[in-house]
């Protein structure tokens, strides 16, 4: 039975209908647009593209997989180091006796109410101090310390819930703390680690703020600065532009899509707790 | 595993040595957590001091001077304009984004979550969460895109429907600018938080749905008086987590209209980018800085104190 009276439903259906299409039309011309030549572009903003060839995205594509080869080498580096010392974190602060530990659970979670943007005047100075300003290196360092009070903070909240059993059975047979984490808890705690894979690798994908002001080299930088630069760089060649903007959303959209129940898990476990 | 320091007494009592062997054996046991003080210790925690020693400062990158500026810098927030303007942008941003994406959400996610089939649930959530998943750079291109007179979708569709003459430069008009902006963060962030408030109504238990329509309530009402009063919580961190947001915005004006035009649409980050990195003025940037840490620090208070006090109901 449904939770709506039928007369309701009719309408309600329609608004959910105009939302979806206000929601999905947007991406569409997008996408669309970088099939359509630039004076069609121009002349009108509906209608199909005359053709379909991938002139455009191939175009893009050259433009952009520098760019995309920085983005995919700062996530997936970045995604490593923040689950690995995320899940060694949170498994010292639920797991083993440490003296004072409410007090680091306070440091590092509160870490996750800072704002990036405060931290930007500073961090330039120290960046070039420690000579990695206009590197890869400083964006995946600095995509780990921010996100590792957030994703420390999942894993705990998941591994505070497992069974205390299991532990004092391994430490029964003589299983060191570092054992009992790699071979028992790390792998009952793989759902959570997808959920945090995911969303940290949504993260760095879509970063802005820190790669626009810490890199400037072109075979540094990441996509989202690469695209913003494209607007200036491509003039008015506008189709490859969209071509390149729906080439860099596409993988991510598709990540959701492939998976859409780790994702939302780790989406709400941040925020439900 | 026996552990030999399990009786705290016994090292004391024992030879010399063990008192050092056991402080040893203490600091040992913060491995697990050091690689992740040291990170966030500095770089998260220790620029946020730093930023307020260079908001007390006069810097000049380029000729790498540094004199002391007192509260300078801080008196200067107070007659900058430019300050004013973005904070009520920053206010604007946090007022609508609290409308579309914390009420309206949860009259979406109510909307959903009362459709007959779960796949249909699962697939409007899905829609309308994929603009979410898709960088601010990208979203904030388009719509800049979307904006633009003549070859703009928007504009295109307003002459469609016979409303050319409300047509205009909606990134160009200092009256507009500010608020197309507002309105692209809400397309791209209300599907977000209609999911989370989905989640929070599929904890709800049934019976208490059933127990109302037995007694002849309406699905308005039984939204009004169950769906609105057991979500409260959630709905308390998302105006907080929203309003934090808005304060704290950069990407979305950064790419669509760099603050401008004629700083119209500056916030308090992409003025504090403006300061330090374009007028190379460190130490009004800081200062600024300070400011949105002071607002972005309130908000994470109150999310505290909401914590706090959910646990112990």
């Amino acid at each position: 039975m449904s939770f709506w009276p039928a007369m309701a439903r009719a309408f309600l259906w329609a608004l959910l209908l105009s939302l979806g299409v206000l929601v999905i039309y947007p991406l569409l011309w997008m996408a669309l647009n970088g099939f359509r030549s630039n004076s069609q572009i121009f002349d009108t903003p509906f209608g199909l593209p005359d053709s379909w060839a991938l002139t455009h995205y191939a175009a893009a594509w050259e433009a952009t997989r520098g760019f995309l080869a920085a983005s995919l080498l700062v996530t997936l580096v970045s995604t490593v180091t923040t689950v690995a010392i995320s899940a060694w974190t949170a498994y010292g602060l639920t797991r083993t006796p440490m003296p004072g530990q409410p007090l680091f659970v306070a440091f590092i979670l509160g870490g996750m109410m800072l704002s990036p943007t405060v931290a930007l005047v500073p961090l330039v100075r120290m960046l070039q101090g420690l000579g990695i300003y206009d590197t890869q290196g400083a964006l995946i360092l600095l995509y780990t310390a921010f996100r590792v009070p957030f994703t420390t903070f999942l894993i705990r909240a998941y591994m505070l819930d497992l069974p205390r059993d299991l532990d004092e059975a391994a430490t029964m047979d003589g299983a060191s703390p570092g054992t009992i984490f790699r071979r028992i808890i790390l792998p009952l705690c793989s759902p959570i680690l997808i959920s945090c894979i995911v969303l940290h690798i949504l993260f760095a994908w879509n970063e802005y703020l820190f790669a626009m002001i810490f890199t400037n080299s072109p075979g540094v930088q990441t996509l989202p600065v690469g695209l913003s630069s494209m607007l200036s760089k491509q003039g008015t060649n506008f189709a490859t532009l969209f071509a390149a903007m729906t080439i860099s959303a596409l993988p991510i959209v598709i990540l959701f899509f492939l998976t859409q129940r780790y994702f939302i898990r780790g989406l709400t476990e941040g925020i439900g707790k | 595993m026996t552990d030999i320091h399990q009786d705290p007494g016994a090292a004391t009592r024992q030879e010399p040595g063990a008192t050092s062997r056991r402080v040893i054996q203490e600091f040992w046991r913060l491995r697990w957590v050091a690689v992740a003080v040291a990170l966030v210790g500095s770089f998260v925690y220790w620029p946020i001091i730093d930023n307020f020693r260079v908001s007390l400062t006069h810097q000049d990158i380029f000729t790498g001077e540094t004199s002391p500026a007192g509260l300078e810098n801080y008196l200067r927030l107070t007659e900058d304009p430019v300050i004013g303007l973005a904070l009520w942008n920053n206010l604007a941003y946090a007022v609508i984004s609290v409308l579309f994406q914390v009420f309206g959400a949860f009259l979406l996610a109510a909307i959903i979550e009362g459709l007959g089939s779960p796949r249909a649930r699962a697939f409007w959530r899905a829609v309308y969460f994929i603009p979410s998943a898709i960088s601010t750079t990208v979203t904030g291109l388009l719509f800049y895109f979307i904006y633009q007179p003549d070859m703009g979708l928007l504009d295109g569709i307003l002459k469609g429907l016979g409303l050319g003459y409300w047509s205009r430069v909606w990134l160009g008009n200092p009256d507009t600018a500010i608020y197309a902006i507002i309105a692209m963060s809400q397309w791209q962030g209300f599907g977000y938080a209609a999911l989370l408030f989905s989640v929070a109504i599929q904890k709800i238990p049934a019976e208490l749905y059933d127990a109302a329509r037995m007694d002849g309530a309406g699905a308005l009402r039984q939204i009004w008086s169950i769906t609105l009063p057991m979500t409260r919580e959630m709905t308390g961190m998302m105006v907080i987590i929203t309003v934090t947001g808005a304060f704290q915005v950069f990407n979305e004006v950064m790419v669509m209209t760099g603050g401008g035009p004629n700083n119209a649409s500056q916030v308090l980050g992409t003025w504090l980018y403006e300061q330090g990195f374009n007028q190379n003025d460190m130490g009004y940037a800081a200062a600024i800085g300070s400011l949105i840490f002071a607002v972005t620090m309130a908000c994470g208070l109150a999310q505290l104190w909401l914590n706090a006090r959910r646990r112990v109901t």
